[in-house]
């Protein structure tokens, strides 16, 4: 690739024909280098593109949820009985609540759903999205396939409560605000090992300014936190790791 | 480099009384189920098998009628002084938690190279040849979900059933507690064995059964002499069982006591000067 600004007069070939003059070795001929920069800068452009565009989109399938779960209409306590409690957390433990021996029961089976959608014939609303999950669910007794955006690998132990209850975290510190969504997002699901896309984060090169918590949930995340809020004794491997 | 966790909080450590083991096996089986430890069609290789916690069979080798055998349990010691596998683990998979006193293994980390194992003077630690849990075959249906089930090329060892204590942690969350009270957090062999001879608890807290038992002169330990200050105490009446805690040259073991049931028993019998 000829750079016309860079070149000098004679710049019809490499200098190839012509005996070197001059200075410099042939070699360094300001021709042949813009060339080679060139190059260089159009490979270097290329493998950004395959590397931060093509690959990702390769690496990472999309999913829609099973149903379109509403959390902001499910939230209003006006239009939805049983949610009670003044801050978004309080209301978030109506359906992810606590067992009694303390460990969390994440996304709420069937049955607590049910409580309310309790007669596959007639649905409470009128969104398309119950009427798929009456009739898909409910009336065949299925449970619903969620996909779980924060759901860690095999070896790790996380104790809800250690953090919301005894730590003071908002939910939304970890999971991002999901109180207002009206829509679920897309499960993004990495193909080459099969976690979700939200324990990564969504920047593929992993670096942030001002990464707040919600970003990614890997273990430098972890002992960040942990480290930030003098809890340095819990960066030991086997409160995390199981 | 800290040398010993006596700074930390806690230090969980187990008692383990030789009298009053019966060698049933049972710490081995409700170690192996609460762990997802791994078992293959032919279990008869032993070299290859895996036990976190095995029961081995000791005699003082003596003949009919002076022979003694007694069975003695032996989990991960989770040594408190440089224990030998945190040494010389390259990928510091292994650490020492000086805050609860257990030596965790981090499989996921573990490049399997197998040096903690020929460090580890317990032969505590063992090693993953085979996949043993297919994800498609069903097995892991039988899985304690709290442990995850090792992969094939990585070392692993006793725990103290840790998982057991993120749990007993979670309960005391649950009920408004900071701290967990003894008995919450036993491992799985503890709560098993049917003669009640593991007592397990707080080392660093005197309140403990096993802050007790291990001041008592009939406790010992395996080769307490090369420093590594285990976790796991052995207790026991008979000398001949702590003498064989250790590599005694002659002469160098001193007697705590003399007397044995079996002594009584034959020491009007002849051969009496033998023992």
């Amino acid at each position: 690739m000829k750079d016309p600004e860079n070149s000098p007069k004679k710049s019809s070939d490499r200098g190839g024909d012509r005996p070197p003059s001059g200075f410099f070795p042939r070699w360094m001929n300001i021709n042949i280098l813009a060339q080679d920069v060139g190059f260089f800068i159009l490979g270097l452009i290329g493998a950004s593109i395959v590397g931060w565009i093509v690959f990702p989109a390769v690496l990472y399938s999309k999913h829609p949820q099973p149903i379109n779960f509403n959390h902001a209409l499910h939230l209003d306590s006006e239009r939805v009985d049983g949610i009670e409690g003044e801050t978004k957390d309080e209301k978030c433990f109506s359906c992810h609540s606590f067992r009694d021996d303390g460990t969390f029961t994440g996304i709420p089976k069937l049955e607590k759903c049910t409580e309310c959608h309790d007669d596959p014939e007639s649905p409470l609303g009128e969104t398309p999205a119950e009427k798929t999950f009456m009739t898909k669910y409910v009336a065949n007794e299925k449970e619903i396939p969620w996909l779980v955006y924060s759901k860690q690998p095999d070896c790790v132990y996380f104790s809800h409560i250690a953090h919301v209850k005894m730590g003071n975290i908002d939910c939304a510190t970890c999971h991002g605000d999901f109180a207002d969504n009206e829509k679920l997002p897309l499960y993004v699901k990495n193909r080459l090992t099969g976690y979700s896309r939200d324990i990564w984060g969504k920047r593929i090169s992993g670096f942030y300014w001002n990464k707040k918590f919600s970003d990614r949930m890997k273990m430098d995340d972890c002992a960040r936190c942990h480290t930030e809020k003098d809890q340095k004794q819990n960066n030991a491997c086997f409160v995390c790791h199981k | 480099m800290k040398k010993s966790n006596d700074h930390g909080k806690y230090k969980y450590g187990m008692v383990i009384d030789i009298d009053k083991c019966t060698g049933c096996g049972t710490c081995m089986v409700a170690c192996a189920a609460e762990n997802n430890v791994a078992v293959r069609a032919d279990q008869s290789d032993k070299e290859r098998t895996i036990t976190w916690m095995r029961l081995y069979k000791i005699s003082n080798g003596k003949e009919f009628p002076h022979t003694e055998v007694s069975y003695f349990p032996r989990p991960c010691m989770h040594c408190d002084h440089h224990p030998p596998c945190v040494s010389v683990c390259v990928a510091t998979a292994t650490k020492l938690d000086f805050n609860t006193g257990i030596v965790s293994q981090i499989y996921t980390r573990c490049i399997g190279c197998r040096y903690c194992q020929a460090a580890c003077p317990y032969g505590a630690r063992y090693f993953n040849w085979w996949d043993v849990f297919p994800q498609d075959k069903g097995m892991d249906r039988y899985l304690t979900p709290e442990v995850s089930p090792r992969m094939r090329g990585v070392v692993e060892k006793c725990t103290f059933c840790h998982q057991r204590l993120m749990g007993a942690k979670t309960l005391a969350y649950a009920e408004d507690r900071q701290e967990i009270e003894e008995g919450e957090y036993v491992t799985a062999c503890t709560e098993a064995c049917p003669a009640q001879a593991i007592t397990f608890g707080d080392l660093n807290n005197p309140e403990h059964e096993v802050s007790k038992l291990i001041k008592h002169p009939f406790t010992f330990r395996l080769l307490e002499r090369i420093g590594t200050d285990p976790k796991v105490y052995y207790h026991s009446s008979r000398d001949w069982i702590r003498k064989l805690g250790d590599n005694f040259l002659p002469g160098e073991y001193t007697p705590v006591v003399n007397k044995t049931w079996a002594e009584e028993e034959w020491s009007t019998k002849p051969g009496r000067d033998e023992f």
